[in-house]
């Protein structure tokens, strides 16, 4: 016997570059949410991070008299928020806890983020810059899509457009597909206004037994995480070789399947979706990725306006990491938010009709990807 | 030739100043990989062979690096990317010159004089070129 989980409280710290320490931002996060719930009482707590060293999850909740609790640190790159999600989820379905606090925090270097998992030498060597990875997996999409650059700026477009909006968004300026293609190339295809910026925030949520939870909080149907399969070499496990890998699933593919079966929908099912778009490309290659579009077909989303507000599919109403930036431990979480918010309407001027199913994507280093999917 | 091999067991430097890549393939599953490893990425077998993998490929994908990642030592712009050699396998590798280059394009390897380590030691690494050699 399984329990239904729900998303009992919610809290964000906005994302951008702050005077403020680490803690600091997960402690208004983790009070906001467990304010939203009610304050319940919580039997486990599930920190994400990957910057913030030792024991960051045991700061925050020691500078609230919160702790007691097991409280767990979790790296899982890019989806670490998703992993600790899935723990949590876990925990409360199986009827270990009744609830479970997840928060992720970060404060990241600034400039191309610099990454422990590479050898010194591949660094030295020129084999380690994490934009020129993004350019080849976006020359293959350009390649085999037929996906244009004009294409890719009108992702940062329709992002830019909702993070006008978006209260915790860094950038709140809407933007053009001259201006985007004006900014400094980085990568051939992808030119600066194309890729997200790392940088700072926290999001916390209460997971809780659904019988628990204030009445119309909104469900977790499916928290998945997942690895990369060997042999391709453009995964996100970032290998210096690979082979032959049009049969290879990506990461986010086998994370996608895993949580549609998990919650016993398809991508028709979905309302809405927040994906990774640390990139232009990746954002459309997630289409494709997650199941949202054939292989191939993504681009008609993108020029069909699809994924677009008022579209079939609106994907990243928060405006994205291209405007919120991306904080690596809080991020998936604020996705995870943005959905919470959606489908139980307190979204405000964001607010869209009839939001009931949504996805969160996330992927990045390991490889990992995680994929959540939630309720009315 | 004093210069010192950007990292051990990458490739084999030859009295000429040519290099060879050294890659390894798996006794259990002939799965191919560079670097060679002591395990198979694919299947996990300890049964690998170091061999020398070929000097001449074709471009899969190319970009062009144009600021400096961190701690890289070598110049910029530096050009990047994936060729693809005999048997299909891809290795991730600089390329010259540094220029978007089309896929499909005949490339050869090269020894490429990358930069002075904090040491002020010359290092060299692999690199795949379109130029006459």
């Amino acid at each position: 016997m399984s329990n239904p989980v729900a998303i009992a409280g919610v809290g964000l710290h906005p994302f951008g570059r702050f005077d403020r320490t680490v803690t600091q931002m997960g402690v208004t996060a983790v009070r906001e949410a467990l304010s939203a719930a009610g304050n319940p009482s919580f039997q486990a707590a599930f920190c994400a991070t990957v910057y913030s060293g030792v024991a960051a999850g045991h700061k925050v909740l020691g500078a609230l008299g919160l702790t007691g609790i097991p409280i767990v640190n979790i790296e899982a790159g890019c989806a670490s928020g998703g992993a600790a999600l899935m723990l949590a989820t876990n925990a409360v379905r199986s009827g270990q806890h009744d609830t479970v606090l997840v928060f992720g925090i970060e404060k990241m270097p600034r400039g191309i983020i610099r990454s422990s998992f590479f050898e010194p030498w591949r660094e030295q060597a020129g084999l380690a810059a994490t934009p020129a990875y993004f350019a080849l997996r976006a020359t293959r999409l350009l390649r085999d899509s037929g996906i244009t650059k004009e294409d890719l700026a009108r992702v940062v477009v329709k992002n830019r457009a909702e993070g006008v909006n978006n209260e915790i968004a860094m950038y709140r300026t809407p933007t053009t597909v001259e201006d985007v293609l004006a900014s400094r190339l980085v990568c051939e295809p992808l030119h600066l206004h194309m890729l997200c910026s790392p940088n700072e925030g926290a999001a916390a949520i209460v997971v809780q037994r659904a019988d628990l939870a204030p009445r119309g909080s909104v469900k977790i149907a499916a928290a998945q995480l997942r690895s990369h399969l060997p042999g391709s070499v453009l995964g996100e496990s970032t290998p210096l070789s690979g082979g032959p890998d049009e049969n290879i699933p990506a990461a986010s593919t086998i994370a996608a399947l895993a949580a549609f079966e998990e919650a016993g929908c398809g991508p028709d099912d979905l309302d809405l979706v927040e994906c990774q778009d640390t990139d232009a490309a990746r954002e459309i290659l997630a289409y494709e990725e997650l199941g949202l579009c054939a292989r191939g077909d993504s681009a008609r989303l993108v020029r069909d306006g699809i994924t677009a507000r008022g579209g079939k599919l609106p994907v990243n109403l928060s405006g994205g990491l291209l405007s919120k930036g991306e904080p690596l431990g809080a991020s998936a979480l604020a996705q995870v938010v943005e959905l919470n918010n959606q489908i139980a309407g307190r979204s405000g001027i964001r607010q869209i009709d009839n939001a009931q199913v949504g996805m969160a994507h996330t992927v990045g280093r390991g490889a990992n990807a995680a994929v959540v999917i939630v309720t009315k | 030739m004093t210069a010192r091999m950007i990292h051990d067991g990458l490739f084999r430097l030859n009295s000429d100043g040519s290099i060879v890549l050294l890659g390894s393939l798996c006794g259990e599953c002939e799965n191919r990989q560079f670097p060679a490893a002591e395990t198979c990425s694919g299947c996990g077998s300890d049964d690998q062979k170091i061999i020398d993998l070929e000097d001449r490929g074709t471009i899969w994908l190319s970009t062009v690096v144009n600021n400096a990642p961190p701690g890289y030592i070598g110049a910029v712009p530096y050009g990047f990317g994936v060729v693809e050699l005999a048997h299909g396998l891809r290795i991730i590798t600089l390329i010259a010159p540094a220029q978007v280059i089309e896929y499909g394009t005949p490339v050869h390897l090269v020894a490429h004089p990358l930069g002075t380590d904090e040491n002020d030691e010359a290092v060299i690494t692999y690199a795949f070129s379109t130029e006459a050699s």
